[in-house]
């Protein structure tokens, strides 16, 4: 398990790691927190010639708020991070409230919001949460920069928007309208696995207590994070009474997802997980939305 | 009053240096000039090899050498046979042995075919990549149900079939009562594979000095003394030419035992021939190839009761998945079969087992060995009986115990160690009483439960027994000597792989000569220290290595009283040894230190008596006629929740016997720790191998070892029944916490789901699989 030969940079600025992002393009990898490139790399089954550190890049780093704007989260700003961070605990708390479920403090001392939304990972939280959070990703490359919704930047599997010479460099949350509630909700077999399914949700109220907007995604139930758009819209302007929860829970599992069997559980498990997640996700949000 | 160093919870001597990293394990080993190997691996589980062209491979700088099997010339042969099949009548018995590298054939995924040898691991790693040999892929035999069938693939030619042994072994005349039974149930039940998952992998150094002719292996081997035989007559070299350290080895658990691994072959033999130490450590993926695993078998078994739930007897067919070799004989079979009968006074049996070679990694033990089981099955076969008839689960038990009077009790069937299967003592009764007590059976069923389950929580109590059969010979020996300083040497030949083996050994040793534990200094492991022995292995350290530590302490206590008797002028009943001393008891200032005693007995100049032996030492073996029976039980309460099917442990007791304790504290780490394993073999590991024979989860991502917060802490309870079989009455504890977890399981989580009515008949399980069994009865009706 030792990974092949790769050249090695690392550089000090966004500039110098965009420039050499476009000179070896296809054959360099940026590497983040490395929680998943390295792994993959020791197994061989990754074997870029060029690996770019951004671990030195400091302007890669922060978190910063303005008064009922967005919320940005430089790429590289660790999981951990997210976890303790009180600006992303008052702007973003299920962002906050995913990072327990992420893997291990050990893992998330190291891994990064950007690493872990770049990677795509279908199993993996933080891309169903910027879904359900209608996060806006800026991508750079040496010469352009780009803003892409989140909903726009998953292509399918570990396959996403971005092109050789970009860098995901930067996420922006907008905030949530008042009278919004959330919830994040996994089944995974022990603490910190990857999810057999998990939900994140938002649910947002107008002053007579009827869904306003509802943003539902799912995670390790298809090719790349998804999103229940059926169920979303059986909430559109509808009192989220238990029936109607439910009748959202049942859409999501039937209809919005095409989930595959792995060796840790089969797709009428996983419909099932997903219905039982999805009506707990949506229940919770509904509770928050109210107070 | 002396103080008693045996029995006690006394801290364990090694563990500073294990907590502050400084004990040496073997990839510490770091020596001159040493380079790095690799293997190439099988791709397919079963294949022909038409080519092997390393030349890329080769042009590699920091490259050294390249070996496949050809280049081993005369040095290529199958490994030996471990264990040769037990005088059984009618044993149809076809070893076929694991070779250093494929030849022509592989016949597992992950089977070493090329060797590389270069400047780093690194670079050796890139050779292998740039290795390609030509497969031509073969059909896999994977389910063992299937690896008998006419049409099969044969892994081993020569054979014409996949049947490696067939053994049949009878108590009583089951087909003689099966007539008179008022209750038969037959069921179809079935264990899975996992793997030991030590914390560290396997590993060795080979170095070869020419100047002094001496060869010295590091290995993470549980019996450094065989594979110092065995590699010593492999190389044509003496056995004092060849020096084999186990050193730390963190976990061992059965498949270190296993010999002679293929690179435990190689590496001795790449460092005489290019004169260099040479370093393979084992990688966690190549683990989970090339390291031995266990429990594929199903098992057909039929139980006959009576109608007050008397057992009659036991019908019980079963197929043993071998692995691709099987280097290691019956054992693993052979101790299902003999663990089955369990606790209970079962009149008739019939056991009848076929071993067959599957094209998946070798199998030999793993803690428990089989044991699993026969318990499993046993235990099953009780919980379904207790249903059928209407008797409570402890109660069909308890009628069936074999009472305290009948020991020893004897099996009438042939045991892993040859020795008729004769339980040696046993007192199950108030084991199970405490059981009650511990897990509160009554309350619970009575109130706890029903109060739980109108509040809509799935809760279910599980209560099993077993046995194990531990401490098997043939022998093992040791060396106490008092050093001049008043310290305490001794070595045996036991390999230690975290046990706790410098503490308990030096409580037998303090408790005879009466010194502090700490100024005991114990050496393992390495055949540079005591030339005899076999290894750790069947829960047989303590007993065997620990009596025969016991007789060469007495041994030295009998030295000690002569010659202070006479240097004291005291009458040997008249001295005690106490702090390092030797005194008149009564007149503490009237004492001799041992070292000075021991200084004494190693004079400079002058002359000593005719036959005087010098100093405080003497050497002793213990051989136990046959293993000793610990027994146990085991108790938990689940909460399964119904939308997840996550289960959750709520309470885990175990009460244990195995005889007298040496260190209470250290047994209940063993207990904890074998529970841990259990609990990871029940609900969450299982190797997955797909139609073609490839292994779907080899890495810790997708292999679920339990984690610190899926294991509870276990409440423990002891019984301690002698062992008549040795001088400390002592039996075997390492496999005991793994070995009755799976039935616990199933019957726990069975019982939580009560309501939807089923049976579980096979181990591991999964949130997903008991998904799947709760929708089959749904879906049949």
């Amino acid at each position: 398990m030792k990974p092949a030969p790769f050249l090695y940079f690392a550089p000090n600025s966004l500039d110098e790691a965009l420039l050499l992002l476009a000179q070896y393009g296809d054959e360099g990898k940026v590497l983040a927190g490395g929680q998943s490139l390295i792994p993959t790399m020791n197994f061989r089954l990754a074997q870029p010639a060029v690996l770019i550190d951004l671990n030195l890049i400091a302007e890669l780093f922060y978190v910063r708020a303005q008064a009922d704007g967005p919320l940005h989260i430089g790429a590289m700003t660790r999981q951990r991070t997210l976890e303790r961070d009180p600006l992303i605990a008052a702007h973003a708390p299920l962002l906050q409230a995913t990072m327990p479920h992420i893997a291990h403090p050990q893992i998330r001392n190291r891994g990064t919001i950007g690493g872990s939304l770049a990677h795509a990972d279908p199993a993996a939280e933080l891309p169903a949460v910027a879904l359900a959070l209608n996060a806006q990703l800026r991508l750079r490359s040496q010469h352009n920069e780009r803003w892409v919704a989140a909903r726009d930047f998953y292509r399918g599997l570990f396959t996403t928007a971005l092109a050789a010479d970009e860098m995901l460099v930067e996420i922006a949350l907008p905030s949530l309208p008042p009278r919004t509630g959330w919830s994040i909700q996994e089944m995974a077999r022990r603490h910190g696995d990857y999810a057999i399914v998990g939900v994140a949700a938002t649910l947002t109220l107008d002053e007579q207590g009827r869904c306003t907007q509802a943003t539902l995604a799912l995670l390790s139930v298809g090719e790349g994070p998804v999103q229940a758009q059926q169920a979303i819209k059986l909430l559109q302007g509808e009192l989220p009474t238990p029936a109607l929860l439910a009748a959202a829970a049942a859409t999501t599992a039937q209809i919005d997802i095409d989930p595959t069997a792995d060796i840790h559980a089969s797709v009428a498990f996983r419909r099932h997980l997903a219905q039982v997640l999805t009506r707990k996700a949506l229940t919770e949000a509904f509770e928050r939305a109210k107070r | 009053m002396t103080t008693r160093y045996f029995g006690q919870p006394i801290k364990r001597n090694e563990d500073p240096r294990l907590l502050t990293g400084q004990a040496l394990f073997t990839d510490d080993v770091h020596l001159p000039n040493m380079l790095h190997v690799a293997f190439l691996r099988s791709d397919y589980a079963h294949a022909h090899i038409r080519s092997i062209n390393v030349s890329a491979a080769q042009a590699i700088p920091g490259v050294v050498a390249i070996y496949t099997a050809d280049d081993l010339g005369d040095y290529w042969r199958p490994g030996p046979l471990l264990v040769p099949p037990p005088p059984v009548k009618d044993l149809i018995f076809n070893p076929r042995m694991q070779v250093p590298l494929a030849k022509n054939k592989v016949r597992h995924v992950g089977e070493p075919i090329v060797v590389i040898v270069a400047e780093s691991r690194y670079i050796a790693e890139d050779a292998a990549q740039q290795i390609f040999v030509d497969f031509e892929p073969l059909p896999a035999v994977v389910d063992i149900e299937k690896a008998l069938a006419p049409d099969a693939p044969v892994i081993h030619p020569d054979l014409a079939h996949n049947l490696n042994a067939h053994v049949i072994q009878r108590k009583g005349d089951y087909a003689a009562i099966r007539d008179q039974a008022a209750v038969l149930i037959k069921r179809r039940f079935l264990y899975d594979r996992g793997t030991a998952a030590a914390m560290e992998n396997r590993g060795i150094v080979a170095d070869w000095d020419a100047k002094n002719e001496q060869l010295t292996m590091w290995d993470t081997t549980q019996a450094p003394i065989p594979i110092r035989n065995g590699i010593a007559a492999m190389l044509g070299l003496s056995e004092r030419q060849v020096r084999v350290v186990a050193p730390f080895i963190g976990g061992g658990f059965g498949p270190k035992i296993m010999m002679f691994y293929p690179e435990e072959v190689l590496l001795p033999w790449i460092s005489m021939r290019l004169n260099r130490p040479v370093k393979w450590i084992e990688d966690r993926s190549e683990n989970f190839y090339a390291t031995t695993q266990e429990r594929g078998q199903v098992h057909e078994a039929e139980i006959a009761l009576t109608r007050d739930g008397r057992v009659l007897g036991i019908h019980d067919l079963f197929l043993h998945d071998a692995g691709a070799y099987a280097p290691y004989g019956l054992t693993v079979a052979l101790n299902s079969q003999c663990t089955l009968l369990g606790q209970y006074d079962v009149p008739h049996y019939y056991s009848e087992f076929k071993a067959v070679f599957t094209n998946k990694p070798i199998v030999t033990p793993y803690r428990g060995a089989g044991r699993q089981h026969g318990v499993f099955v046993m235990e099953r076969l009780l919980d379904i009986a207790a249903k059928e008839l209407g008797i409570d689960r402890v109660e069909i038990r308890r009628r069936n115990l074999i009472p305290p009077e009948k020991f020893p009790y004897n099996n009438e069937i042939i045991y892993q160690d040859f020795a008729p299967l004769i339980y040696d003592s046993g007192n199950y009764a108030p084991a199970l009483d405490k059981a009650l007590a511990l897990i509160d059976y009554t309350n619970f069923i009575q109130t706890e439960q029903p109060r739980l389950r109108a509040e809509g929580k799935l809760v279910g109590l599980g209560l099993v027994t077993y046995v194990e059969g531990t401490g098997i010979g043939p022998y093992e020996g040791a060396k106490v000597t008092i050093e001049t300083s008043g310290r305490v040497s001794v070595a045996t030949g036991i390999g230690t792989q975290g046990q706790g083996h410098y503490t308990v050994f030096a409580q037998v040793v303090a408790e005879q000569l009466g010194v502090n534990v700490e100024n005991v200094r114990l050496v393992t492991g390495d055949t540079a220290e005591f030339y005899w022995g076999a290894g750790t292995f069947a829960s047989r350290g303590a007993v065997v290595a620990g009596n025969a530590i016991h007789a060469a302490a007495v041994k030295v206590r009998q030295k000690i009283l002569k010659r202070a008797s006479e240097d004291l002028e005291a009458a040997e009943e008249d001295l005690e040894l106490v702090d390092g001393t030797v005194r008149v008891k009564g007149s503490p200032s009237t004492a001799i230190k041992l070292g000075e005693l021991a200084a004494r007995l190693n004079p400079l100049r002058g002359a000593v008596k005719p036959g005087a032996e010098p100093g405080l030492e003497a050497t002793d073996y213990f051989g136990p006629e046959r293993g000793a029976t610990a027994s146990g039980v085991h108790a938990m309460i689940v909460e399964v929740d119904p939308e997840t099917m996550q289960v959750e442990i709520k309470k885990y007791i175990a009460v244990h016997d195995c005889g007298v304790v040496i260190n209470p504290m250290i047994l209940e780490g063993q207990i904890q720790g074998g529970v841990a394993q259990g609990i990871g073999n029940a609900f969450y590991e299982q190797l997955i191998f797909d139609e073609n024979g490839q292994l779907l989860n080899a890495s810790f991502m997708d292999y679920l070892l339990p984690t610190a917060d899926t294991v509870p802490r276990v409440e423990m309870d002891h019984v301690e029944t002698r062992s008549p079989l040795n001088p400390l009455g002592i039996k075997g504890a390492g496999e005991a916490g793994a070995i009755p977890v799976g039935p616990l399981f199933a019957q726990a989580v069975e019982d939580a789901l009560i309501g939807y009515n089923i049976e579980i008949l096979e181990i591991p399980l999964s949130p997903n699989r008991l998904f799947e069994l709760v929708l089959e009865p749904q879906q049949g009706s």
